[in-house]
C-alpha cells in the first residue's frame, strides 16, 4: 500500500467518523440520552485525533485534542451539558469537519472561526490542561505539564480475547503488549484452549486470547488508552485486582466494565452482569461486515449489466425474427433468462443507493449557520434519513438542497419577535423529508413560516420585467416565478442568500437529475418544496415511439394519457398551430418531429398524441407518427462524449443494437421549430449514401 | 486494435494516416482505439452538418463526425472504402468518419514541421503541423479542436 493510499483511507475513515459525531451530537441533544452516546462521540474525535497524528497534520490534532478533553470532562460527568455547551460542540464539529477536508485537499483551513472556537473550549477548560492523555502527547504534541508520577503501583488484571476483524484491520497484539509493558511491568500468558487440532486449524481465524497482570503507577485511562483502537473489534476487560498477586487467576465473572461501556468514572464491581453480557454478546458478533469498494467498479459493474440487459432484449428479438414452430420451450427459457437479468441488475443499482441520512445530516449544518447569521432561531427536523436514493443523487443533491435550506431560514421563517407575536413558537422549524412513493423519491423542505409573499414576488418579477405589468396571474404561477433566472426576492441582498444563485439554479440542478420540483405556500403557515426523483439514473421506463421514422423513447412518467385523435377533434389556429380539444379544453398540439428540425413523412396523418404536462407550456399535447411498445430501457448519457442537446435528455440502446433518443418532453416545447435550420433535416444528413 | 503498438524510441512517432475532402491527414496511433466499416447512425437534432449522430460502440454512446465537413472541405462522398476511425482523448470517445485510411506512418519527431503561416486561424487551430511524405505532405490533426464541438471550424 502506498503511503497516499493510506491517507486516502484515512479520509475515507473521517468521513465516516465525522458522520457518527454530527449523529452523536444529535443525540446528544436529547435531554434522556444514553450515556453511550458521549462516549461514541469522545471516540470520533479521538480517532480523527489519532489519525491526523499519524500524518503529522498538527493543527488538526490540537483542535481534535482540545474538543476531545472537553468532551471527556462530559464523559466523566465533570460538566453537565447545557444549551450553550451544545451548541459550541456543534460548532466544534463543524470546525472539525472544515479542518479535515482543509487537510485532505492541502489547503489552509478558513481559520476565522476555528480559533474562536478553539478558544471557547479551552475556557471550559478552565486552563489547568493537566490530565493529559499518555500515548499521543509523546507522539505529536508537547503540552509542558510533565506526567505526574503517583508513587503508589497499583495492579490491573486484563484479559484480551481478539476477534478476527482485529487481524483483518491490521493491528497486531504485540505492539498493544509493548505498549502496556511501557507503562509498568506486564506478564502476559497466552490462553491456549481454544486452539484447534492442527488438521482443522484456520490459521485467518483468531484462537488466542491473553491475561495480562500489569503493575503500574499509571490510571486505568492509560490503560484503556492503549486499547482505544482495538475498540470494537476484542473484547476486553480491565479490572483492577485488590491485591498484588502476582500469577493472575482468569475470572470467568470480572467485576470490571466493558470498554464499550467506558464509563471513565471508575465504577465499582457491577453486580448486575446483564448489561455486561448484553455488550459482551453484541461486541462477539463483531461489528456489520460492510466492503469498501471502489465506485468505478461498480459503475463498471452498472455498465457491463445495462449490456446484458441490452444482449438480453436482442436476442429476445432476433429469435422472435426467426419464427421458429417450437418456440414455446425457448421463450419460456428467455422468460427466465431476462427475469435473472432484471433481478442482477437490481441487485447491482442496490449496491450504488445510499440512505439520504448523511445528506440531511450536513444540512443541520447550514441551519445552523443560516441562523447564526440572520439572529433567527430554527431548529431542523428530519424524517425518513434511512430513504435510500442513489450515490450521484445524493451528490448532486447537495448544493440545491443547501441553498433551499438557507432560503427556508433567510426568506422562509420571521424573526423571533414576529414569530411570538403570531402566537407560533419563536424558535421555527425546518422540516426536511424523504419518502419512496410509487417507483420515485420524493424530497420535501417545509418551513412553518410566513408562507410566500405573493404579492412582494410579483411586484419584483414586474420589476425586473420578468411578467408584464398587467398580468394576471394565478397563484400557483406566482409561487413559480421564484423559478425564473435572475428572480431574487431578497430586499436586500443578504450574507447567505441573494449571491445571485437563485432558485432557478435549484429547479435546474434538480431537472439535470431527471426531475422536478414544486412549491406549495399557506399564508402564515410556511412553505413546502417538493422535490420529485426518479429512483435510480440508470433505467427507465418509457415509451418506444416513431418520430419522422425514427425510434425515440419518451419517459412513461411525463405522460398523462395518449390520444389516437379524430380528425374532427383537430383545430387549426393562426397559419400553421394547432390545437386539440380534450373533454371540453383546448390543448396546444406540438409536432415534434418539427420541434427536433427533422422531416416528418409526408403520410404522417394525424398520428398519436402523447398528453404531457410541463412546466411551461402546462398541458400540451406532443405529436408522433406512432406508439410501439413500453419497454424499461438504459440510460445513455449523450453529454460525457458529445455535450447535451436541447429536447433530448439522453439515448438508449435497443434490441437491434441502434441507438434511440430519449425525449425530454419540458425542453422538448420550448424549442421554436421556426429557429431550426433546414439544412438539418433529416434527409440531407442520414443518408450519407452508405452501404 | 491498434492502440498497443508502442512507439520505437522517444524521438519516433507513429501515425495512421487517411484521406478525408481529398486531403491528406493523420492522427498520433495512440489517440487511435480502433477502426470499424461504415454503419448507418442515429441523427441528433439540432447538430451542425458535421455531426452525423451516434453510433453504439459496444455500449457507449458516441459521436461520429464527418472529418471532411468539420473541416469545411464539405460533405464526406460515398464510397465503400469509407471508415470510421474511433479515437479518443481523455475520458471522451469519437467516431471520425474518413474517406480511407492508408498507412502507417513512423517518422522522427525533427520530421514533423511546424503548420506554415496560413491565414485562417481555424485551420491552424485544427492542426498541429504537417509531416512531409516524399511529394505529399500529411497534416496533423489536432483532435482537441475536434473535439470542441461548440467551436465551428467549417466558417
Amino acid at each position: 500500500m502506498s503511503g497516499n493510499s493510506i491517507r486516502d483511507t484515512f479520509f475515507e475513515e473521517c468521513e465516516e467518523l465525522l458522520e457518527a459525531l454530527v449523529e452523536g451530537l444529535a443525540a446528544m441533544e436529547d435531554p434522556n440520552h444514553d450515556p453511550e452516546v458521549v462516549n461514541a462521540v469522545f471516540r470520533a474525535v479521538h480517532s480523527i485525533k489519532g489519525g491526523a497524528g499519524a500524518f503529522g497534520l498538527d493543527r488538526l490534532v490540537h483542535f481534535a485534542h482540545t474538543f476531545e478533553t472537553v468532551l471527556d470532562k462530559v464523559r466523566s460527568r465533570e460538566m453537565d451539558v447545557d444549551e450553550g455547551l451544545m451548541h459550541l460542540f456543534h460548532r466544534s464539529g463543524d470546525v472539525l469537519t472544515d479542518l479535515v477536508e482543509a487537510a485532505r485537499d492541502e489547503r489552509e483551513p478558513n481559520g476565522t472561526t476555528e480559533a474562536a472556537v478553539l478558544e471557547d473550549l479551552e475556557s471550559h477548560l478552565g486552563g489547568a490542561d493537566a490530565e493529559e492523555e499518555f500515548s499521543f502527547d509523546a507522539l505529536t504534541l508537547d503540552f509542558g505539564t510533565p506526567m505526574e508520577i503517583t508513587p503508589e503501583e497499583r495492579q490491573f488484571e486484563i484479559r484480551f480475547k481478539p476477534f478476527r476483524t482485529l487481524y483483518d484491520n491490521g493491528h497486531e497484539p504485540l505492539l498493544l503488549f509493548d505498549a502496556l509493558a511501557e507503562i509498568g511491568t506486564l506478564e502476559v500468558k497466552a490462553d491456549l484452549d481454544a486452539l484447534p487440532a492442527f488438521d482443522s486449524f484456520d490459521p485467518m481465524d483468531s484462537v488466542l486470547s491473553w491475561t495480562m497482570t500489569l503493575s503500574t503507577a499509571a490510571e486505568e485511562d492509560a490503560v484503556r488508552e492503549v486499547f482505544e483502537f482495538v475498540d470494537g473489534l476484542c473484547e476486553l476487560t480491565i479490572g483492577e485486582a485488590e491485591t498484588p498477586a502476582p500469577a493472575a487467576q482468569p475470572d470467568p465473572e470480572p467485576a470490571v466494565d466493558v470498554i464499550a461501556e467506558a464509563d471513565s468514572a471508575p465504577k465499582p464491581a457491577d453486580p448486575a452482569a446483564e448489561p455486561v453480557a448484553q455488550t459482551a454478546s453484541k461486541e462477539a458478533r463483531g461489528p456489520k461486515p460492510t466492503l469498501r469498494v471502489d465506485l468505478d467498479r461498480v459503475d463498471r459493474l452498472i455498465n457491463t449489466v445495462g449490456e446484458l440487459i441490452i444482449n438480453q432484449a436482442m436476442i429476445s428479438q432476433r429469435i422472435e425474427e426467426l419464427d421458429l414452430p417450437t418456440a414455446a420451450q425457448l421463450s419460456n427459457e428467455l422468460e427466465a433468462y431476462k427475469l435473472l437479468a432484471r433481478d442482477i441488475q437490481e441487485g447491482v443499482m442496490a449496491i450504488r443507493a445510499q440512505p439520504v441520512k448523511p445528506l440531511f445530516q450536513r444540512m443541520s449544518r447550514i441551519v445552523r449557520e443560516a441562523s447564526d447569521a440572520t439572529s433567527k432561531q430554527a431548529r431542523l427536523v428530519t424524517m425518513g434519513d434511512s430513504t435510500e436514493v442513489d450515490k450521484t443523487v445524493i451528490e448532486r443533491l447537495s448544493d440545491p438542497l443547501t441553498h433551499m435550506i438557507r432560503n427556508a431560514v433567510d426568506h422562509g421563517l420571521e424573526t423571533p419577535e414576529q414569530r411570538e407575536a403570531a402566537g407560533k413558537d419563536p424558535v421555527g422549524k425546518i422540516k426536511l423529508s424523504a419518502a419512496h412513493r410509487s417507483g420515485s423519491v420524493f424530497i420535501e423542505i417545509s418551513d412553518d413560516g410566513a408562507g410566500l409573499d405573493r404579492k412582494r414576488i410579483l411586484e419584483k418579477a414586474i420589476d425586473k420585467g420578468l411578467v408584464a405589468a398587467d398580468a394576471e396571474l394565478t397563484d400557483q404561477e406566482i409561487d413559480n416565478l421564484l423559478f425564473l433566472p435572475g428572480f431574487s426576492t431578497a430586499g436586500s441582498v443578504s450574507n447567505l442568500s441573494g449571491r445571485g444563485v437563485g432558485m432557478d439554479v435549484v429547479k435546474n440542478a434538480v431537472q439535470a437529475l431527471g426531475g422536478r420540483v414544486s412549491i406549495t405556500s399557506t399564508h402564515g403557515a410556511g412553505t413546502t418544496f417538493t422535490i420529485v426523483l426518479p429512483l435510480t439514473l440508470a433505467v427507465m421506463d418509457g415509451f418506444i415511439i416513431s418520430v419522422a421514422d425514427q425510434t425515440m423513447v419518451i419517459p412513461i412518467a411525463s405522460i398523462l394519457e395518449t390520444i389516437r385523435p379524430n380528425a374532427k377533434d383537430l383545430h387549426t389556429i393562426g397559419t400553421d398551430s394547432q390545437v386539440i380539444r380534450v373533454r371540453g379544453s383546448y390543448v396546444p398540439v406540438v409536432n415534434v418531429s418539427e420541434n427536433l428540425g427533422l422531416v416528418p413523412p409526408e403520410r404522417s396523418g394525424v398520428g398519436v398524441l402523447l398528453l404531457v404536462s410541463t412546466e411551461t407550456h402546462g398541458l400540451t399535447a406532443l405529436k408522433v407518427e406512432d406508439i410501439h411498445d413500453q419497454r424499461q430501457v438504459v440510460i445513455k448519457s449523450l453529454e460525457s462524449n458529445y455535450g447535451a442537446i436541447q429536447g433530448v435528455s439522453a439515448a438508449t440502446i435497443l434490441g437491434d443494437g441502434k441507438i434511440a433518443l430519449i425525449l425530454d418532453p419540458d425542453e422538448l416545447v420550448k424549442l421554436d421549430p421556426a429557429s431550426v435550420s433546414p439544412s438539418l433535416s433529416l434527409d440531407t444528413r442520414m443518408e450519407p449514401q452508405h452501404a | 486494435m491498434l492502440d498497443t503498438a508502442e512507439q520505437i524510441s522517444d524521438s519516433q512517432f507513429e501515425f495512421i494516416t487517411f484521406s478525408a475532402g481529398g486531403q491528406n491527414f493523420c492522427l498520433e496511433i495512440t489517440q487511435i482505439r480502433e477502426i470499424r466499416r461504415w454503419t448507418t447512425v442515429t441523427a441528433l437534432p439540432h447538430t451542425p452538418p458535421d455531426v452525423l449522430g451516434v453510433m453504439n460502440l459496444r455500449g457507449a454512446v458516441i459521436p461520429i463526425f464527418d472529418l471532411s465537413a468539420r473541416f469545411g472541405l464539405g460533405k464526406t462522398t460515398e464510397n465503400e472504402r469509407n471508415v470510421v476511425i474511433v479515437a479518443a482523448s481523455g475520458d471522451t470517445t469519437i467516431g471520425l468518419l474518413v474517406e480511407s485510411v492508408s498507412e502507417i506512418l513512423s517518422v522522427d519527431k525533427d520530421a514533423i514541421q511546424e503548420t506554415p503561416d496560413i491565414k485562417s486561424d481555424m485551420t491552424k487551430l485544427s492542426i498541429l503541423g504537417v509531416i512531409s511524405v516524399e511529394d505529399t505532405m500529411v497534416r496533423v490533426v489536432n483532435l482537441e479542436t475536434v473535439l470542441a464541438t461548440d467551436l465551428q471550424l467549417a466558417v
